[in-house]
């Protein structure tokens, strides 16, 4: 049985329904999975809890999902760029699950990792700690968080090969291994389908055993913030 | 005469140690790199996922790969390491980063700090500031000693939603740099010409001896 398929519409078949749960790779724009989003959105699926630390702009990335109100809930440390999320939340269509950044992050890494709860002092004495069990530990109090498991996870990365085997290049990497691991199918667009065998053993930073599907796919990587200095 | 943002950022500069692994918010923090002493070894920590941020790119060095948690372009240096979301958190919520810099909306006299919403009209959300001031060993905020409005921003307690509880360890603003210590806060030193009238006449919190 092979893992790679010809683009994101025929790896995705099959997995989509409505009121699924997506953990999508990413951080801003910047190593976010372009083409599974793009075929999300053709497909139509609707009621979706995405768990991503962002929501992308208005035209690109999880924004798009925005457009089409694809999206019923969103669990994300940051949506200060899309106007779009703003305004659906506002009018009361869009639920938002703030989660302090480094707390999603441990959510999906534990939730991959078959840990279904962990204490953390993140957020301890304001809003997110609200309803949540208290703990102390040598002195110090803690909030007890949920691991993350979704129905999918959604990834990109710069190099992989058939049997799933992904590196990934530079701050792209971000929150893609999580999300590879909390996906109870994952999906991965790359940039480069290499053989197998030619990727550093040693430098594999996600296993095929956590990429069931995987693409090479072709990447804008839109900028968000270009920031430059005289040469 | 007040402080400017980069007189802020001149001085907060100088908590720096050589050796130090640190973490600098979005804004008048950022600044802080340009004033780091030519003889010291300083690590930046960027939350997204790198250890050993270097300068802004040239136009031709840009790389959509390559950025910092403002999402802005940035470059790697010899030293740099990259990884993932969750190890990035590890080290910040383990205690292995030595200092952050970050803004703020408020900071209470118990240290306390409001700097991620404004309940019905900003819902932007708190990135890794949370994570930060709960796991970095030192957190110093620099923020303009009064908002728009002249209003005080160091204040008895803070009135917007918390990012962390007595998480504070010093302020420095345009006006001076002050110290969260047992029963209010002390003022450590003033900004040129800036008297303790100045800052009390701008100041809602307790400050003490």
């Amino acid at each position: 049985m092979s893992k790679v398929y010809a683009d994101a519409q025929s790896a995705l078949d099959g997995l989509l329904r409505d009121g699924m749960s997506i953990a999508a790779g990413g951080f801003g724009l910047s190593g976010i999975p372009e083409n599974l989003i793009q075929a999300i959105r053709e497909s139509g699926v609707k009621n979706l809890v995405i768990a991503s630390n962002n929501a992308g702009v208005d035209d690109f990335g999880l924004g798009l999902l925005l457009q089409d109100r694809q999206v019923t809930k969103m669990i994300s440390s940051y949506v200060g760029e899309n106007d779009l999320f703003m305004q659906q939340f506002l009018a009361g269509e869009l639920e938002i699950e703030f989660n302090p950044q480094g707390t999603l992050a441990e959510r999906l890494r534990a939730g991959g990792a078959g840990i279904p709860g962990f204490y953390t002092a993140t957020g301890v004495g304001t809003l997110i700690a609200e309803g949540k069990e208290h703990k102390e530990f040598d002195g110090r109090t803690y909030i007890l968080e949920r691991g993350l498991r979704m129905d999918l996870g959604i990834v990109k990365a710069w190099k992989g090969d058939a049997e799933g085997n992904l590196t990934y290049r530079k701050t792209a990497m971000n929150f893609n291994p999580e999300c590879a691991t909390a996906g109870t199918v994952t999906v991965a667009e790359v940039e480069e389908l290499v053989p197998v065998g030619t990727l550093d053993k040693m430098a594999i930073h996600t296993p095929g055993v956590y990429v069931q599907r995987l693409f090479q796919g072709s990447h804008e990587k839109r900028i968000e913030n270009r920031t430059t200095r005289a040469a | 005469m007040p402080w400017d943002r980069n007189q802020m950022a001149e001085r907060a500069a100088a908590e720096l140690q050589d050796g130090f692994y640190v973490n600098l918010g979005i804004g008048i923090p950022t600044l802080v790199s340009n004033y780091v002493p030519a003889n010291y070894n300083i690590t930046l920590q960027s939350e997204n996922g790198m250890l050993g941020m270097g300068p802004f790119p040239t136009e031709d060095e840009v790389d959509p790969d390559l950025i910092n948690a403002g999402k802005q372009t940035v470059t790697e240096l010899s030293k740099t390491s990259y990884f993932s979301s969750s190890d990035s958190f590890a080290m910040i919520r383990g205690g292995h980063i030595d200092l952050s810099i970050l803004g703020a909306m408020e900071v209470s006299e118990t240290g306390d700090l409001a700097n991620w919403m404004i309940p019905g009209r900003l819902v932007k959300g708190m990135g890794g500031a949370m994570d930060l001031v709960a796991g970095v060993k030192r957190i110093v905020v620099i923020m303009d000693h009064a908002n728009r409005k002249g209003e005080p921003k160091l204040l008895r307690e803070c009135s917007l939603p918390l990012t962390g509880q007595g998480v504070v360890d010093r302020i420095i603003t345009n006006l001076g740099v002050f110290d969260v210590v047992e029963g209010g806060i002390r003022v450590v030193e003033r900004a040129p010409d800036v008297s303790l009238a100045d800052i009390e006449a701008v100041t809602e919190a307790a400050l003490v001896d």
